[in-house]
């Protein structure tokens, strides 16, 4: 049972500066589908996504207070370079690195990235997500679990854990 | 001589709301005029029974069950006279249908499992049920007058989520795979309800090296084909086809891996009564498989890809079975549809 943070220290990176993607005048064809890329899917993944490290997921009380509300970027969970993307293939994988080795929380990540991309993506994509390799104690359960779509879907039919992600993933209004 | 077939789309039939999961043909249909008929199960909770109509050919929806199951279902099976269908849900439960005059009516609850039920089959007499779970068991039930079901084994044994049961074609023996990469062969060793693991096909069997996700007999029961996350199709062979005379088990061994052909998770194998099987995946194709009837068969029997049908849906394919009678080929698809086709040169 937790009852404290499980990460009370993390390590907090500089946020990377990244140019304003300039947008495409629309003087051709309105409806050119511009194809998805790696930083459109980072964006999508990390642009509002703030995970708050104090939710006790196993414990019997629930605090929410943020007291971590750093973005997954800015603890170096994910870079844009793990994230793979071919648009014509239609296929996504993304790489993330959870904070401490043993993170009870890997699954729960995986899966708030999993529902984030399944939200945001054309329904054509494929997905893979898995934790960096060497950074997780049983890496290769967790990988396993997050790639088992029935597995998925089932843990998606239950409230709990759908009110969780949900939280995960809304806007922090800073 | 090759002739060269193609697979033919003969519908689409849009109509669950959610991710079609599997579907299950009527095998007391498509012969004698009775037209064919099968059953769908989603994501959507609910079970479609469509009907084909003999003069177009073309499937129509018949009925759907709603308001039973409150979680995704995700099997559903015929009885072996058509009168019944088990359908095997996320809730945790079974349920028992009986067509009463084109209604479907829902006359009996399993209980027992303690979390998602995965799958649910008949034995070929029609006596005996069996249905497995995420919570790593396998139960049998044995079919009373009435319609009522009594749990007469719970089979433990699998590590992990047991994601398909199917029984032999002519034995009773049942068969199970699952999340922890084996395959789990199961027999009544008394005469008494005493049901045993008799066999595990594992690694060290040639095994999968991941999920297995679905298995499916050849039409005379000697052999059986295997499809996993590991990307591999596996063909496995037993001596002896009426397994229980002279004396005991004939156990199964690896006779083939088809490597090479999948490049996503393959959901769905079933073997066709003319010797091909098909393959649904998560690459939204379906691929088929015959005999290698070359001359070079030293090893033991080869398979060969038949034709792939690249883009058979939007999305991933959740299920793949041929009907009775002629036959044609019904696939579910994450993509909310069926499709039917029909195998043409």
């Amino acid at each position: 049972m937790v009852t404290g943070l499980i990460n009370a220290n993390p390590i907090i990176y500089e946020k990377k500066q990244r140019q304003q993607r300039s947008t495409q005048s629309l003087q051709g064809d309105e409806y050119t589908v511009e194809p998805i890329d790696h930083l459109e899917v980072f964006d999508i993944l990390f642009a509002n996504f703030h995970f708050c490290f104090a939710f006790t997921f196993i414990g019997y009380r629930d605090i929410k207070d943020p007291e971590h509300p750093y973005s997954l970027e800015e603890l170096k969970v994910i870079t844009e370079e793990a994230v793979e993307v071919n648009d014509q293939n239609s296929y996504v994988r993304v790489t993330f690195t959870p904070t401490v080795e043993h993170c009870s929380m890997a699954t729960i990540i995986g899966l708030c990235l999993r529902v984030k991309l399944l939200r945001s993506l054309p329904s054509r994509y494929k997905v893979d997500i898995r934790v960096a390799p060497g950074s997780h104690a049983t890496e290769a359960a967790v990988n396993k679990q997050l790639n088992d779509k029935e597995r998925v879907a089932a843990a998606l039919e239950n409230p709990n854990l759908v009110d969780m992600v949900d939280e995960c993933l809304a806007p922090s209004y800073e | 001589m090759e002739t060269s077939l193609e697979l033919k789309e003969v519908q689409k039939l849009e109509g669950h709301t959610d991710r079609v999961w599997s579907l299950d043909w009527n095998p007391a249909t498509g012969h004698d005029g009775i037209p064919l008929v099968f059953a769908s199960c989603s994501g959507d909770k609910t079970v479609r029974i469509w009907e084909q109509n003999l003069s177009t050919n073309l499937f129509s929806c018949k009925a759907t069950l709603e308001e039973t199951h409150t979680r995704t279902v995700r099997s559903c099976a015929w009885s072996p006279t058509g009168k019944l269908l088990a359908t095997a849900s996320f809730d945790a439960t079974t349920a028992i249908w009986e067509n009463v005059g084109g209604d479907f009516e829902c006359v009996s609850t399993l209980e027992g499992h303690e979390n998602e039920v995965k799958s649910v089959s008949w034995n070929a007499a029609g006596t005996l049920l069996a249905t497995c779970s995420r919570d790593k068991s396998v139960w049998i039930w044995e079919v009373q007058p009435g319609n009522e079901f009594e749990c007469v084994s719970v089979l433990q044994g699998h590590t992990q989520d047991v994601k398909m049961v199917r029984w032999h074609p002519t034995e009773d023996i049942l068969f199970s795979c699952s999340y922890d990469n084996n395959i789990k062969v199961w027999a009544d060793e008394g005469d008494s309800d005493d049901w045993q693991c008799v066999q595990t096909l594992g690694e060290p069997n040639n095994g999968h090296t991941s999920t297995v996700w679905a298995l499916s007999f050849n039409p005379s029961g000697d052999k059986m084909v295997t499809c996993s996350d590991d990307l591999t199709l596996k063909v496995w062979g037993t001596e002896s086809i009426g397994m229980q005379s002279g004396g005991g088990f004939a156990p199964w061994r690896h006779l083939c891996t088809l490597t090479g052909y999948h490049e996503r998770t393959i959901f769905s194998v079933h073997w066709s009564r003319g010797g091909i099987f098909a393959s649904g995946a998560a690459d939204d194709a379906i691929r088929l498989f015959v005999d290698d009837n070359s001359e070079s068969q030293v090893d033991g029997p080869l398979y060969k890809l038949l034709l792939k049908k690249d883009k058979a849906h939007d999305m991933d394919i959740n299920y793949v079975q041929w009907s009775p009678g002629k036959p044609l080929l019904a696939s579910a698809s994450d993509d909310g549809t069926i499709k039917v086709w029909d195998l043409v040169s």
